[in-house]
């Protein structure tokens, strides 16, 4: 596969699901009146069971629901911040509380992960829901950083009937995983470059960014978290401990659950004694308007600031 | 005639029994919330007794069922007893509702055998019966789906984003029964947010309504069939007017019913007081 093939996630997810739905007659995808050049011919295709619920995530995750509980597998579509915040109330009794009791398979897509809509400001970034969506139990959370990723996690999310929330970015991105074979998707991670002193552990997009820092750097390790829940903790311990200093690096609010509580948590967990830094946004919205490595200058997020931080550990 | 006048008697029978029960357990509970539970009485014995619901106690996954769901679950003690009485669980659990190892708490879940979906939270019921409704179309099923909303709970958002789309996808297997008992915690909802005519919200929104007194038994048993016949390709709603804490004079004249918690003297003059 060439690697510089730009895509998005949600275009190699839909095309799967196109071909998905085909065959199996008890899926159904729902959009909360949001778009992609793959929907196109879904939409056309599968007139009785793709649904635009229209500008209404609340009544999207309803809907959803309620298929699920016909033993439907459901996708609902909707950008990131809405379909996590504005219904968060039917995710958590809806999904979350009566999953617990009758497993629904309804995998929610969160279009637009971090700043992807860096332009259009505070209301459309999407900083919060790594934090919020894990801490709702029964739940996984998937944060793919490139489109095989996202392609492939579609035949696991037919198989496990749990709710999941599937963190996608919103712009083409290059492939990471196209020459990687032996991926485990239940792990949970991958180790993407073997490192010595140092390991960048990232997830979605933010894995592009460590990526190429490792790459200017010697002997820097690069992991990529795409698993935010569950996490095969035992896995990870095994690929952490080998390192002395470890660097998170998550576009999302940080001190608030997400991936450095995680990374946090087995650190403390087993008493590892590491150097621990976490790289993302403070607890602040962002109103300065620019494009996404602007914005990510100005958080100390772009190649140069992360190296001067590794140079200077 | 004479059949379904035999049933009528049976239902009120059924209705007054099922709220002397629903008194018993809030005396056992007294967290649970008794006016709302009251008020929906003769509409759950009626769905059931009455066989409008088509169910079966010994197989609660049953596909020929028809779905019902209760979006206010507070207000659903009363169903505890005829749930029991029909088998869904053992009448003996009555006692212990609320009690430490129960399953019967307080806002009934589907850890409870009946309930199909977890509802505490208000307005989202209908959506999710919404998309049940949808789900039993691609089935070509004939299965209904019933869903029981409190007049409060319109106040939700959430609540006419699911109207909307219920009135546009034409959810002709879909029977809302609005428990309109015209108060809500602090105050008379016309007095919180006039929804009146509620008839006219719901017609323009495409839906068939119809209006009912919900404690006139016969009445409630005629329209519910009606509305279960009635082949019109478009969701349907009973409006059923009632009285919150109805059957207990001190609930009925108190515009606070709503988290009232009776003593034990008055609940045993309350079940006396009942036919």
């Amino acid at each position: 596969m060439n690697n510089n093939q730009l895509k998005t996630m949600r275009d190699a997810f839909i095309e799967t699901i196109y071909e998905r739905m085909r065959k199996n007659h008890s899926i159904f995808f729902l959009s909360a009146d949001m778009g992609a050049p793959a929907l196109d011919k879904l939409r056309r295709d599968f007139k009785d069971r793709f649904i635009n619920v229209g500008i209404a995530e609340q009544n999207l995750v309803n809907i959803a629901t309620g298929l699920a509980l016909e033993n439907y597998i459901v996708y609902a579509y909707a950008i990131a911040p809405f379909i996590t915040m504005r219904a968060y109330e039917q995710i958590r009794q809806n999904l979350s509380i009566s999953s617990q009791i009758k497993p629904l398979n309804v995998n929610l897509i969160g279009l637009g992960a971090g700043l992807s809509y860096g332009l259009s400001g505070p209301s459309h970034h999407c900083l919060e829901d790594i934090s919020i969506m894990r801490l709702m139990p029964n739940f996984t959370v998937f944060s793919p950083s490139d489109w095989k990723l996202a392609k492939d996690f579609v035949d696991y999310s037919i198989k496990v009937k749990m709710p999941k929330y599937l963190r996608f970015d919103g712009k083409p991105l290059p492939l990471i995983y196209g020459g990687i074979n032996d991926l485990v998707l239940e792990k949970g991670f991958y180790e993407l470059l073997k490192g010595k002193k140092v390991c960048l552990v990232s997830t979605g997009f933010m894995t592009h960014r460590a990526l190429k820092v490792a790459k200017r750097l010697q002997n820097v390790g690069v992991i990529d978290m795409f698993l935010l829940k569950p996490v095969d903790e035992k896995s990870l311990f095994e690929a952490l401990k080998k390192y002395e200093c470890i660097i998170t690096i998550e576009e999302a609010f940080i001190n608030s659950g997400g991936l450095d509580s995680l990374i946090s948590k087995i650190l403390r967990d087993h008493q590892l004694n590491v150097k621990l830094k976490n790289l993302g946004f403070n607890d602040k919205h962002i109103f300065e308007v620019g494009d996404r490595d602007y914005l990510h200058k100005l958080n100390g997020l772009d190649e140069e600031s992360i190296i001067k931080i590794i140079k200077n550990l | 005639m004479k059949k379904n006048l035999e049933l009528i008697k049976l239902l009120e029978k059924k209705t007054s029994w099922a709220r002397k029960e629903t008194l018993s357990i809030h005396k056992i509970a007294p967290g649970t919330r008794l006016a709302s539970s009251l008020s929906d009485v003769e509409i759950f014995a009626t769905l059931y007794y009455g066989k409008i619901l088509k169910f079966n106690p010994k197989n609660l996954k049953w596909e020929g069922r028809d779905r019902f769901i209760i979006s206010k679950p507070h207000g659903a003690i009363s169903l505890y007893p005829i749930l029991a009485d029909l088998g869904f669980f053992n009448k003996s659990e009555l006692k212990r509702v609320g009690q430490k190892g129960s399953f019967l708490g307080g806002i009934p879940d589907t850890t409870v055998p009946g309930f199909e979906t977890i509802n505490g939270a208000l307005g989202h019921g209908l959506g999710v019966a919404c998309g049940v409704a949808l789900g039993l179309k691609n089935k070509n099923s004939k299965s209904r789906v019933f869903v029981l909303l409190g007049d409060g709970e319109l106040n939700e958002g959430a609540v006419w984003e699911a109207i909307m789309f219920a009135g546009h996808h034409k959810l002709s297997n879909l029977i809302l029964i609005v428990d309109n008992n015209k108060i809500s915690m602090l105050n008379y909802c016309k007095n919180i947010i006039d929804l009146s005519p509620l008839q006219e919200k719901f017609r323009v929104f495409k839906w068939k309504v119809k209006i009912v007194n919900g404690h006139n038994i016969k009445e409630l048993y005629k329209s519910l069939k009606e509305l279960k016949k009635e082949k019109g390709n478009y969701p349907k709603v009973l409006i059923a007017n009632t009285i919150k804490g109805k059957g207990v004079s001190q609930l009925e004249n108190d515009i606070l019913c709503h988290i009232r918690v009776l003593k034990e003297d008055e609940i045993i003059n309350a079940i006396k007081k009942i036919k």
